[in-house]
């Protein structure tokens, strides 16, 4: 490391005409071809005082039903999912809310020789954000969580800040409190 | 790391930030950040492959017209028109070629093309502010586009943000991803401005101000600001697992 990184500054509460306009506004991680379980998730956001943020901005990155990522650095890249981009990024509305329609990713290798459980990577932009914050989305419930190598990483009483869960209308659903009694686990990646 | 066909993966972390280098998530004179930092620690997390791999954008959807800001409605838009160019590197000093640019700015009367805009000043209907480009194979950007004006906010009395482009960038991975704003020298705002004034370090702050160059000014036509933008660059040497 030998030049200096250029800082963060917020997204500002201005930028959906650019960020989120049109094809910019990606909900489609993953299309109708993808293999895998469907995942209709409702992501909401909200500050330390309950309030949902109705100018935030949500991006996943995620790997394919298989557990592999779409990028060079993946040595299995080539024989990824072409019908899951990985990518997704919406604004949220009023209510805090955005959604994302995605598969349940597979398993990805971790350190040593370990596997991940299924995981959306997340990041959270907004005003009042100086730089984005990192967190993951995990499936309630799933098998793999209990030896998740990044969920071991996590004080016990605070992993289920990182888990969606399955409402009675299908939907998969991941609230992320800024801060409070159930603020989310942000990550320093 | 073993892969289920037998290969192995090696997996290159990334540099981790420098102290002061980024603006700490709470900076109370900011006042937005007071109800929307977190307050527990971040949870430190070793780099995998879902941290070191990310979005890579193609391209093919890009248009002509995207990179230039004052070419994409019938009429010109009013303000001094401007050059901004620079590149992408890595902070090992490597080009980080073919990754999206997004940039967005208010026009020259300090004015969003957003709803949620109430400063009283005019919207420009040949302008709305917003751009795309891809770095080229050497890490290099350009974008035309007009002098953004200051414009006020309600942050404390009186607040005036300085003449700011916003500016989007993925890199290679999505610990890469940077959202940051650029300035132009000499505002006499930065001192009062909050949002750059979190960040700690001095030096730090000034590479968020743009520097005037004539070399990319054309003739009787808009002057040339230079904008370099480092993202986290892999170590130096890869190893197989982490930590």
């Amino acid at each position: 490391m030998n030049i200096s990184l250029t800082p963060s500054q917020t997204v500002g509460p201005f930028f959906n005409f650019c960020l989120t306009a049109g094809k910019n506004c990606v909900s489609t991680i993953a299309g109708p071809e993808a293999k895998g379980e469907r995942v209709h998730l409702t992501c909401r956001v909200f500050d330390g005082d309950g309030l949902p943020l109705d100018d935030a901005m949500i991006e996943i990155w995620q790997a394919d039903a298989a557990g592999k990522y779409k990028h060079p650095d993946d040595p299995r890249a080539g024989t990824a999912d072409p019908a899951c981009s990985g990518f997704g990024r919406m604004g949220t509305r009023r209510d805090g809310s955005c959604e994302f329609e995605t598969i349940k990713p597979g398993r990805v290798p971790g350190p040593h020789n370990s596997l991940q459980a299924p995981h959306l990577n997340l990041a959270v932009f907004g005003r009042g954000l100086l730089k984005q914050l990192y967190t993951r989305v995990y499936f309630f419930g799933d098998a793999g969580n209990q030896e998740d190598p990044v969920l071991n990483l996590v004080p016990k009483n605070r992993r289920e800040t990182l888990m969606a869960l399955l409402s009675s209308d299908g939907r998969w659903r991941f609230d992320i409190h800024l801060q409070g009694e159930t603020e989310t686990v942000f990550f320093d990646v | 790391m073993q892969l289920k066909n037998g290969s192995k993966a090696v997996i290159t972390p990334y540099h981790r930030p420098q102290p002061g280098s980024q603006p700490d998530s709470l900076y109370e004179p900011y006042k937005s950040t007071i109800r929307r930092a977190p307050s527990q620690p971040l949870v430190f997390l070793p780099h995998t492959l879902s941290e070191i791999t990310g979005p890579l954008y193609a391209g093919s959807e890009l248009a002509e017209t995207d990179n230039d800001l004052t070419r994409q409605h019938p009429g010109e838009p009013l303000g001094e028109r401007i050059i901004v160019s620079g590149r992408v590197l890595d902070d090992n000093g490597r080009p980080v070629p073919h990754t999206l640019i997004e940039i967005w700015q208010a026009n020259a009367a300090g004015r969003y093309a957003h709803a949620g805009d109430q400063h009283p000043a005019p919207l420009d209907p040949n302008f709305t502010g917003a751009g795309r480009t891809l770095t080229d194979e050497n890490g290099a950007y350009q974008f035309v586009t007009i002098k953004p004006g200051a414009y006020p906010w309600l942050n404390h009395y009186n607040a005036w943000r300085p003449a700011h482009i916003h500016l989007s960038i993925f890199g290679r991975a999505f610990i890469t991803r940077l959202v940051t704003q650029m300035y132009f020298p000499g505002d006499p705002l930065f001192a009062l401005d909050p949002i750059f004034q979190s960040i700690p370090d001095e030096k730090a702050r000034q590479r968020l101000v743009s520097r005037f160059d004539l070399e990319t000014t054309r003739p009787q036509w808009g002057l040339g600001y230079k904008f370099d933008i480092v993202l986290r660059g892999p170590q130096a040497t890869p190893f197989e697992g982490i930590a």
